[in-house]
């Protein structure tokens, strides 16, 4: 992929992806945080165009950007006003070092292996011209028993989510019934 | 200069690790599943990645089933995420708080 | 003015206009009237003007037919042609396809951009004037000729207003909402079809793309309502985000339908498989056309379903806090997303550029902008018409009737795509009878859903209904008046 546009394109939106995802790290307020969140699922969709996964993007940004940040925005509404920094636990210096470590290792393994990766002309020929019906032909082809088990999955999420959050039996405030409904919502759209 | 696999596959690894180092060091819950939807987001960018560079694959396999799996996945973190939420609130009900730090009854 | 005093009986004899305002309304006349006096050589200048348009499309319409002229690029019934020409132009030169791209993109966007604009300008007129008219009142008349300075007026005022930003507002989320729900209502215009070549974005997911960018303003007006530190524009905007996210469910479901009869996601592929059948998917579907109708109006805050910014409710939710070009910013994404939603109905609906062939007579992009333009004019019919809705007859609505009934649907129509494409019989007997059957199981699983559901209407049917003669308007006043 040499041609300027894709180039430039990887490298601001790689750059504005883990920029927003640190953001999200060292933001001291979670509502500030969510919003970078955001940024870096869009982000993340824009990568996902360089590699013409095309339905794969506008997916992500209508499940994650549309739907996932949604849910998170109604549970940081309903927990309190004093819990909602995002600051670190005190145990928090274990955790730093790990994900340091598995960033480093990641990076020094993709830069350093033999990927024997298409190249040049190859590449793009590979380049998917039609990925809708291709994913639709193997969802419904040769991943069938993995597409029916991930709706049951679904269908499960749907009501544990209400089941959870539903005061035995009742639903007293529309909080709650919007909350589950939320919760539903998210899970469906991911349908 | 070109783009190849290595440079996918070393974003789609620091985002993994950033969003690792936010999963194990917050202290609010909601943050902690924004570490995991970072994760699973870098995941989905390593399969896509793979899908669109890999030069040679089994048969019965082809490039389009990265993106099936990768359909999975968003499917699974949005199921994770409502459920993972109901708790997040219900944690709250049943204790006033959703700081980590205070909800260590499974600690030594 | 008449000194007889304020008569309440209904004695015709003894009637009179009760204000000034009525009386003016009778004096003014109808719209016929208006048209008959405009001066004649306005008249023959319109007439020539419109003679000579139709004249010249007949003249590239019978070249086409005659075989010399076809796609060249003074067609301009297809302005893509002559992108197209450009695109070929640009590509020769040395800097490459890149040039080209970022070319066509500008001159796309400022395309874009100059019509959406121009709607702006007159949108808030029509609006206003319309919705007078509804409730039997003259709309702005004082600005310009006709009040169409109006909106410019508007513009005007609320760009020198003081921008106040509350204590204690979030400033970052504070800035960020007007430009936020700006976006999505311009990039959703994208893969729309004006013409056979003229899409800006010709992508493959247009579909699924339209509703991923609509649901990003959701984000959008939260921010607006959490930023305001203000409890009501908070409550505002969450009641409109759950509203906004329950209503994408069904708006997705009527849309699924679409794709299964035409096979694909291409906004551009559906258009053309309605000029290819000769049918409109709203008569073949018309319960997913009235839901995609009433999602959307939920999905842009309109009445009936705009609890959001219900003026008498709640000030005006979540933009109760915004002054200035930030409230204008609002409400003209109020208006855009307004002609989006009807330009989205003509696509999908409503059969987009094609009339049955009268698109090459017509440059096809005029008959889409009139069919956006017929979408518009239905919501501002609707809010001229219906009372608010509640939010919870608002969520009701849409998780209990219209869910369940677009998945039933969604059930009908895989057996009918799957006949039709088993069965060889000719096109127009086969979706002449889906839309029939599907009218018909429409109305029945309306009318037993509901009846299962538990509805029940709060009134009594009256018995025994009269047409009541003595209602009132236009022309009953003047009925009054030459008979008085």
């Amino acid at each position: 992929m040499e041609s300027t546009g894709i180039v430039v394109a990887f490298y601001v939106l790689s750059a504005m992806t883990v920029m927003s995802a640190l953001s999200v790290f060292l933001m001291r307020n979670l509502v500030h945080a969510i919003v970078f969140l955001v940024l870096s699922f869009i982000g993340m969709a824009g990568l996902f165009v360089t590699l013409s996964a095309d339905f794969i993007a506008v997916a992500q940004i209508l499940i994650y950007a549309g739907a996932i940040s949604v849910l998170l925005v109604f549970a940081v509404m309903l927990t309190p006003l004093a819990s909602r920094n995002n600051g670190n636990s005190l145990y928090a210096a274990p955790g730093l070092l790990l994900g340091a470590a598995i960033a480093a290792i990641v990076v020094f393994t993709a830069i350093d292996v033999e990927w024997n990766e298409l190249t040049g002309t190859a590449l793009e020929e590979r380049a998917f011209l039609d990925t809708i019906s291709g994913i639709g032909d193997l969802l419904l082809g040769r991943y069938i028993l993995a597409f029916e088990v991930a709706s049951v999955l679904l269908l499960f999420a749907l009501l544990g989510a209400i089941v959870l959050v539903t005061d035995r039996g009742e639903v007293d405030t529309e909080a709650e019934a919007e909350d589950g409904a939320s919760g539903a919502v998210a899970a469906d759209d991911a349908v | 200069m070109t783009i190849t696999l290595a440079h996918y596959l070393a974003v789609s690894g620091l985002v993994f690790g950033i969003g690792v180092a936010i999963a194990l060091s917050k202290r609010n819950v909601v943050a902690v599943l924004m570490g995991v939807e970072l994760m699973l987001n870098a995941s989905n960018l390593a399969f896509l990645a793979f899908s669109r560079f890999s030069g040679a694959f089994q048969e019965g396999t082809e490039p389009l089933a990265g993106h099936t799996f990768v359909v999975f996945v968003l499917t699974v973190a949005a199921a994770e995420a409502a459920v993972a939420l109901a708790m997040a609130v219900l944690i709250y009900r049943r204790r006033e708080t959703v700081d980590l730090d205070r909800i260590s009854v499974l600690r030594w | 003015m008449s000194d007889a005093p304020l008569q309440r009986s209904n004695d015709s004899a003894q009637r009179r206009p009760a204000t000034p305002m009525a009386q003016q309304i009778l004096d003014r006349g109808s719209l016929l009237d208006d048209a008959k006096a405009v001066p004649n050589g306005l008249k023959a200048a319109g007439a020539v003007l419109g003679l000579g348009f139709l004249a010249v499309n007949a003249a590239i319409a019978f070249i086409v037919i005659d075989g010399r002229l076809d796609g060249e690029w003074y067609d301009f019934r297809d302005l893509g042609n002559a992108i197209a020409r450009l695109r070929a132009e640009l590509d020769d030169t040395s800097a490459g396809p890149w040039l080209s791209y970022w070319v066509t993109g500008v001159i796309g966007a400022v395309g874009i951009l100059s019509f959406l604009g121009g709607f702006l300008l007159i949108g808030s007129w029509i609006e206003r004037r319309l919705l007078a008219r509804f409730q039997i009142r003259m709309g702005p008349n004082r600005v310009g000729p006709f009040g169409l300075l109006q909106p410019l007026a508007d513009a005007l005022k609320l760009m020198q207003k003081e921008v106040l930003i509350p204590l204690g507002a979030d400033r970052m989320l504070f800035y960020l909402p007007p430009i936020l729900v700006f976006i999505p209502a311009m990039l959703a215009w994208g893969p729309v079809p004006w013409a056979p070549n003229m899409s800006y974005l010709d992508l493959n997911v247009g579909l699924l793309y339209v509703i991923s960018i609509t649901s990003l303003s959701v984000l959008a007006i939260w921010m607006a309502g959490w930023a305001s530190n203000n409890h009501y524009a908070l409550l505002g905007s969450m009641r409109t985000v759950a509203m906004m996210v329950s209503y994408e469910i069904p708006i997705s479901l009527s849309l699924l339908v679409v794709v299964l009869l035409t096979g694909s996601l291409n906004l551009g592929d559906i258009v053309a498989w309605q000029a290819d059948h000769n049918i409109w998917l709203g008569a073949l579907l018309p319960f997913a056309m009235f839901t995609f109708f009433f999602s959307s109006t939920a999905e842009i805050n309109r009445t009936p379903n705009d609890i959001a910014e219900a003026e008498s409710e709640i000030v005006a939710g979540f933009h109760t806090e915004y002054s200035g070009m930030k409230a204008g910013l609002f409400l003209a994404v109020e208006l855009g997303n307004a002609l989006l939603v009807g330009a989205l109905l003509a696509t999908f609906f409503l059969g987009g550029y094609s009339m049955f062939g009268l698109e090459e007579w017509i440059p096809p992009y005029l008959i889409l902008a009139a069919k956006a333009t017929a979408g518009y004019f239905a919501f501002i019919w609707l809010r001229a018409t219906l009372p608010r809705f509640r939010i919870d007859q608002l969520m009701s609505f849409a998780w209990k009737y219209l869910i369940p009934l677009s998945i039933a649907n969604v059930l009908v129509v895989a057996i009918e795509a799957s006949i039709a494409a088993r069965w060889d019989v000719e096109g127009i007997f086969i979706y002449g009878s889906f839309a029939i059957v599907n009218l018909g199981i429409t109305a029945f699983a309306v009318r037993s859903w509901a009846k299962v559901v538990g509805y029940t209407p709060d009134l009594e049917r009256p018995v025994g209904t009269r047409i009541a003669p003595r209602i009132g308007g236009l022309k009953e006043a003047k009925r009054i008046q030459a008979g008085a």
